[in-house]
């Protein structure tokens, strides 16, 4: 794969759809590494993006899509939260996603659940074994700390972005405050926690081409930040470029992994379900 | 950034509670929201052991600003709260920090039971017994004061040990507090203090128990 073929949103022009395609003109995830895009049914995409680094954006995703995320450079960080896109109170919980399913680590078959015990998102596809839920996010004063300042009078838009002014400029389009940030989860990353606590970060854990895929099981408002991780020991602000590719995949079916993964994730997504009576 | 050590610190007060403003018994189950001011020192004992004291902390000044698991645990390098752990808001600014401690571990990821979570962890008939967040959402409705659901973020679990291992999992190991164990703060800024005495019966953060703790505020010296 040749990450470097795809267009730059920030530089380059894309003409605009047609009418009668209105839905992914660029088809960015032509490019996408081959293998990221395994177990993806092409006929039901909905659309693909390139989300530079440092980037932030937010979607509303319906019950029964799904997002393919692939990391198009290696070191990638991808910081998301979910929101009910019904009741916006309604928001994931970090806590009450690990104690429920006894892990630090999301993977394959665990869920993501809100405060309301529904599940918003499961795990359906990961090549990669980990991505951390720990909630650490880059804030300007760490950004600030670790890398120094570039602004947007010298720099245009490679300009310094925290995850943090990220997500509040994201769920601020919500009329969502900064005290309704939530710990978010960082897609790509590893954290690690010792026997005293601390903290260990893994560098170099996403390759390019690693991917993740959350399939939405209630219909959410999602935001992203692709800024990098606040524990990320890189003295270089060097965020990387995420590609995102949404499809139609259907709700979760009786037989799902995620449903048999865990007994509680069962029950999670029975409480999503009976959302959708 | 800086990186404090997380492990097991303990250390005792010299604090008299007999000089105290406030000294008074918290029943087990039950919520409180009270003021602490700049400087004081808040005390949270463990009366009976093995109870675990769920609270949030708010800046009296702007309700806005909160506790926030991850500022602190990102503040400190790593996840568990004892003697010198400064807790932070989703500022980063110091609200209170930790100046004695006798039990030496609490939790930061665990977070407070509430009925729906519940019906995932247990069964999904369990919903009608009484938990955390219903005490954290009573209280905040009484109190009237602006604080809603939203503003009910991952909470601090005094005396309770949730260990992450080296592979990743979340483990809910025995506590390693017992009876008379105490944890005590002094206040960075005036705050909020909002409590909820843990009402679980369906796993052993409480040793199957829920018993009462004791809270002894002093003023500055």
């Amino acid at each position: 794969m040749n990450t470097q073929d795809l267009p730059d949103p920030l530089t380059t022009v894309l003409p605009n759809p047609p009418q009668a395609a209105p839905v992914d003109a660029p088809a960015f995830w032509q490019r996408f590494p081959a293998p990221a895009l395994a177990g993806v049914d092409t006929s039901k995409l909905m659309w693909s993006e390139v989300v530079p680094g440092g980037s932030h954006w937010s979607w509303r995703m319906p019950r029964g899509s799904a997002i393919r995320f692939v990391a198009l450079d290696a070191g990638a960080n991808l910081s998301l939260v979910l929101y009910s896109a019904l009741e916006k109170l309604e928001r994931y919980n970090m806590p009450d996603s690990l104690k429920a399913q006894h892990t630090a680590h999301y993977t394959k078959g665990h869920v993501l659940m809100s405060d309301m015990g529904r599940s918003m998102a499961s795990v359906t596809a990961d090549s990669l074994g980990w991505h951390d839920p720990l909630g650490a996010l880059l804030d300007n004063e760490l950004m600030a700390t670790k890398y120094g300042e570039q602004r947007y009078e010298q720099a245009r838009n490679a300009m310094y972005r925290s995850g943090k002014d990220g997500l509040l400029i994201e769920i601020g389009k919500y009329g969502l405050t900064r005290r309704d940030l939530i710990a978010p989860v960082n897609l790509f990353s590893k954290v690690s926690v010792d026997a005293q606590g601390r903290f260990g970060f893994a560098p170099d854990h996403a390759k390019a081409g690693d991917f993740v895929e959350l399939r939405f099981d209630m219909d959410v408002i999602l935001a992203v930040s692709s800024a990098p991780h606040a524990l990320d020991p890189n003295p270089v602000y060097a965020p990387k470029k995420v590609g995102l590719l949404a499809w139609r995949c259907g709700a979760a079916p009786a037989d799902d992994f995620c449903r048999a993964f865990r007994p509680e994730n069962a029950r999670a997504l029975h409480n999503s379900d009976m959302l959708y009576l | 950034m800086t990186t404090t050590a997380t492990d097991i610190r303990i250390l005792e007060s010299q604090l008299n509670p007999a000089n105290a403003v406030l000294n008074q018994r918290h029943p087990a189950g039950e919520p409180i929201l009270f003021a602490v001011n700049k400087g004081q020192t808040l005390r949270i004992v463990d009366l009976e052991g093995n109870q675990a004291a769920d609270v949030i902390f708010y800046n009296r000044d702007d309700l806005a600003e909160h506790y926030s698991a991850t500022d602190t645990m990102v503040h400190q390098g790593g996840i568990y709260l004892t003697t010198g752990s400064v807790i932070r808001s989703n500022d980063g600014r110091p609200m209170l920090t930790i100046v004695a401690d006798t039990c030496g571990r609490h939790d930061t990821l665990g977070g407070a039971c509430a009925a729906e979570s519940n019906t995932v962890r247990y069964a999904l008939q369990k919903k009608y017994m009484h938990s955390c967040r219903d005490n954290y959402l009573i209280a905040l409705q009484r109190a009237d004061m602006g604080l809603t659901k939203r503003d009910l973020v991952p909470n601090i679990n005094f005396f309770m040990n949730v260990p992450v291992t080296e592979g990743g999992d979340l483990k809910f190991d025995d506590g390693v507090s017992g009876p008379g164990k105490y944890v005590e703060m002094r206040a960075e800024m005036d705050v909020w203090v909002l409590i909820s005495n843990c009402p679980q019966l369906n796993n052993p953060c409480n040793a199957y128990n829920p018993t009462p703790i004791q809270l002894i505020v002093w003023n500055p010296a």
